[in-house]
């Protein structure tokens, strides 16, 4: 009846995932409960489960990202604690725990927390920079969300019924196989990413459609933003290395579940296969996360330097270089195979070559600062941080890119030093510069700028304090993923590392601090403009919080910058430019569609990894029908009368108005 | 440059020049046809790219016999060509729906549709035959890699002309209820497509698996 779940599939014998996972179940529940009972549950289907309006997608993108960045965090220290203690000693975590937190943290950080964050972001900010009103396909859109709240969950379930993969966050064979894991662990962790990964090539097509085919009049591809080539890149890598994880996960489940011969020792299976496949995907996704980090600090750059962007078109071609060479250095993740000393260098080289197009980013972003008139706001400390930091972080790749000197570091805790050193530096910053910077956008006021720093100053000397001593411990041979060790010279830096996390910790709780604080202080902290960091991109033209519509004009752009030319104009002339006739606009209506995929999504997967074949079919049954149900529909779309938008842009104008006159008379007086 | 900039108030819906097509950058977003077709694309590339790993697989292990039966043993080109017949014949229907649909003919779509369907199903249903002769003699996917590559990498074309077919049977049904509407003509409109995709991946199995493998 329930396949291999059992009532000791719940780990009685474990307080500590008891424990989380009773506190998180009884959070959640206390959530819904008062969400009822204040009555807010239509609100909150309406206008946030329901929606397809992209900026609302976006923002719950973020959200997740951040709750499992938490999760994620957790993880860290349980991994940063244990080691503390377990020097010639036990500590507190036993083996089979401890394997399934290092695979459960990198999993989690990767697909749950960068990944939504980075695309949240997207979500939120590129089609107001394109100047549309929403993303190609919205309702598809909202599906993709959904699917990766889908896998999140499935990971979360493993944490109290059953257990995660012990595998690491690539579950290499033949360790990932049958014989070696036969728990439901690795089972979890395909479905899971074989569900969110389809969410995650949903937004990628989703993406590439909006960008090349729906753009206000006039946005030609060289007058887009840095952020929209960059989201551009990175889902056309999502697009082309998604469906290589999707067919590698795939070939492991036939292998696990139906007997197969892909990767295992018998029949002639190969595990190379298995690693290369795996890294195919494995690089490209490095950038994916990336690609939108430097688009974000090219926009924070740019506007808090008061300067458009230097090298625009250098850095539109380093971005596409870097979408091309991010698919030939996937070998560089495993020199150690023995492909051989040919094979090796010209993988070395290609991994010196993608370093090189990053250099030119580089300078670009420190030749945007030159000359400026810079403001040293949250969002631009962070880009100020991720500059130093990531030369750092990008040095020690081109150590570890050079095949002998990788020899000797492979799988120690210099490469785990380094690849933090540049997804801490690069995304995570990114993220938190992305979510200060868009805040003001999404909410109407911005967050609270004392706070801001701390979490910034906070992270920034927790990083520092934590993965700059495990450089040191990786170059005296300490490998990774220990859960113990009796190296006497490996413990004072394993001791610093983890000094290092209370201080990331703080910053943690700093940045909780800042949105309880912000949220009190909102109308002190509001955006009455809309444009609350003199920017550049088209985003900043409309009001704080949006309308539904975005834009009652899709506006009309001339040149690069468009947004800083009408603000010039209108500076100048002492008006805003006259509007036009307002006309009804169509938009596209709310849909259950993606809840209600992802509902039966995570049936099905939860049915597949417990071997519960009848919950397998009743989710795929009532997935094909929730599918039939909307296309059978008849209207997807509804109209806002033009009276309606005209007052919603008369109350913008209006705004924008005030905030002339007032600059005019500041600077009469002076 | 200077053609296309038109003297407009900002804000006020722009005058189109002649040459910018919408979605080219000129004159705004593209159409919802084009919008639909072009992301139906994308989606069709990236289930090549899906295709490729396991083409990709099957290259690397074709050798892995593990001292079992090889591509040479195993394969009945007989079967193999009739297969191929069907669907390459089903690809000229599904073309002639699309034609059908262009002229607002309901019964000569109908038609079409329903002889592409059973085309489809005719070349699954070969394809069942083959993969259970193979199974019943001892040659399945467990026997070794490379019989596992063979499957996958096949069988993945199946479910995908299985999924074909549901979602033909379906839009057959909503095309007699709701009629040539403009939403269900673009779900033709990327059913086409896909039919033809699957297509152009049975060519590369017909050559690469059974051709070339049927000569080890």
């Amino acid at each position: 009846m329930f396949g291999k779940l059992t009532i000791n599939a719940i780990p009685w014998d474990q307080p500590i995932p008891l424990i989380a996972g009773a506190v998180v179940g009884l959070t959640l529940l206390a959530v819904f409960i008062w969400v009822v009972i204040k009555g807010h549950l239509p609100y909150l289907w309406r206008e946030w489960i329901t929606s397809v309006d992209h900026k609302r997608i976006g923002v719950m993108y973020v959200l997740l990202g951040l709750v499992m960045l938490l999760r994620g965090f957790i993880d860290a220290v349980m991994m940063r604690s244990q080691q503390a203690l377990a020097y010639r000693a036990p500590g507190y975590l036993p083996p089979h725990h401890y394997d399934q937190i290092f695979s459960a943290h990198g999993t989690i950080m990767i697909f749950f927390a960068a990944m939504p964050i980075m695309i949240g972001l997207m979500n939120f900010a590129v089609p107001l920079q394109l100047g549309v009103r929403d993303v190609a396909f919205p309702t598809l859109n909202s599906t993709s969300f959904w699917l990766t709240a889908t896998g999140a969950l499935l990971v979360n379930i493993s944490l109290v019924v059953g257990e995660f993969a012990q595998t690491g966050w690539l579950p290499y064979p033949p360790l990932s196989e049958l014989p070696y894991s036969p728990g439901v662990g690795v089972d979890y962790y395909l479905w899971a990413l074989l569900i969110s990964g389809a969410g995650t090539l949903m937004t990628g097509i989703n993406f590439v459609t909006t960008i090349l085919k729906m753009r206000a009049p006039g946005m030609r591809y060289m007058r887009m933003s840095m952020f929209c080539w960059t989201a551009l890149a990175s889902n056309l890598l999502i697009v082309a290395a998604f469906p290589i994880l999707t067919a590698t996960l795939i070939m492991l489940v036939l292998d696990r579940y139906l007997g197969f011969h892909f990767f295992g020792n018998e029949g002639g299976g190969n595990m190379a296969l298995f690693i290369n496949l795996i890294w195919a995907w494995g690089h490209p996704e490095v950038y994916i996360l990336v690609l939108p980090a430097f688009g974000i600090f090219s926009e924070v750059i740019s506007t808090f330097s008061g300067k458009p962007l230097f090298g625009y078109r250098s850095m539109v071609i380093a971005t596409l270089g870097i979408c091309l060479i991010s698919f030939i250095v996937w070998l560089h993740h495993f020199f150690t195979m023995g492909a051989g000393s040919d094979v090796n260098a010209v993988f070395g080289i290609a991994t010196s070559v993608i370093g090189l197009v990053t250099g030119v980013k580089i300078f670009n972003w420190l030749f945007t600062m030159y000359g400026g008139r810079i403001r040293f706001k949250t969002p631009m400390l962070w880009s100020l941080g991720f500059l130093v930091t990531f030369v750092i972080g990008g040095m020690t790749g081109m150590l570890l890119a050079v095949p002998p000197a990788d020899f000797e570091l492979h799988n120690s805790l210099f490469l785990v030093a380094h690849f933090h050193n540049v997804i801490i530096s690069g995304v995570v910053f990114a993220g938190f510069a992305g979510v200060v910077y868009w805040f003001p956008k999404a909410f109407g006021f911005r967050l609270h700028e004392g706070w801001g720093k701390a979490v910034f100053w906070c992270t920034l000397v927790g990083f520092y304090v934590t993965f700059f001593p495990l450089y040191v411990a990786g170059l005296l041979g300490m490998t990774r993923r220990l859960q113990h060790y009796d190296v006497a010279e490996w413990r004072p830096w394993v001791l610093a590392a983890a000094v290092g996390v209370v201080i990331s910790g703080v910053g943690m709780l700093c940045q909780i601090v800042q949105l309880v604080v912000s949220i009190r202080d909102r109308v002190a902290l509001r955006d009455e403009t809309g444009d609350p960091w003199d920017g550049r991109s088209l985003e900043w033209a409309t009001a704080s919080p949006p309308p539904a519509f975005n834009f009652a004009f899709l506006p009309d752009v001339k040149g690069e910058e468009p947004y800083w030319a009408m603000k010039q104009r209108a500076i100048e002339t002492q008006h805003l430019a006259a509007a036009g006739e307002y006309q009804a606009i169509t938009m596209p209506k709310n849909s259950a569609t993606g809840f209600m995929t992802a509902f039966f999504a995570t049936v099905t997967g939860f049915g597949l990894t417990w071997h519960i074949w009848w919950m397998v079919g009743a989710g795929l049954v009532l997935a094909y029908a929730g599918f039939v149900w909307f296309a059978w529909r008849d209207e997807d779309e509804y109209a806002i009368p033009a009276s309606e938008v005209q007052r919603i842009d008369g109350e913008r104008r209006r705004a924008r108005e005030e905030w002339l006159a007032r600059n005019a008379n500041v600077s009469e007086a002076a | 440059m200077t053609a296309t900039e038109t003297l407009t108030l900002p804000g006020a819906p722009r005058v189109q020049a002649g040459a910018d097509a919408p979605g080219h950058g000129e004159g705004g977003p593209a159409s919802k046809r084009v919008i639909v077709g072009y992301g139906f694309w994308i989606f069709l590339l990236s289930d090549i790219i899906m295709f490729s790993a396991f083409f990709a697989a099957h290259a690397v292990l074709q050798n892995a016999t593990d001292g079992g039966p090889s591509g040479g043993d195993l394969f009945n080109s007989r079967n193999v060509a009739i297969e191929t017949a069907c669907l390459l014949f089903s690809s000229f229907t599904c073309g002639l729906s699309a034609v059908g649909a262009g002229a607002r003919r309901m019964i000569w779509t109908q038609a079409a549709l329903f002889v592409t369907g059973l085309l489809g199903l005719a070349f699954l249903l070969l394809e069942a035959h083959e993969f259970t002769t193979m199974i019943a003699a001892g040659a399945g996917p467990r026997r070794s890699a490379f019989l596992s590559s063979f499957f996958a990498l096949v069988g993945c074309h199946g479910a995908h002309v299985t999924i074909g077919l549901l979602w033909l049977g379906t839009m057959m049904a909503q095309l007699v209820i709701k009629g040539f509407r403009a939403d269900i003509e673009r779900r033709l409109l990327c059913f086409n497509l896909f039919w033809h995709m699957l297509d152009i991946v049975w060519v590369a199995i017909f050559t690469l698996v059974y051709l070339v493998g049927g000569a080890r």
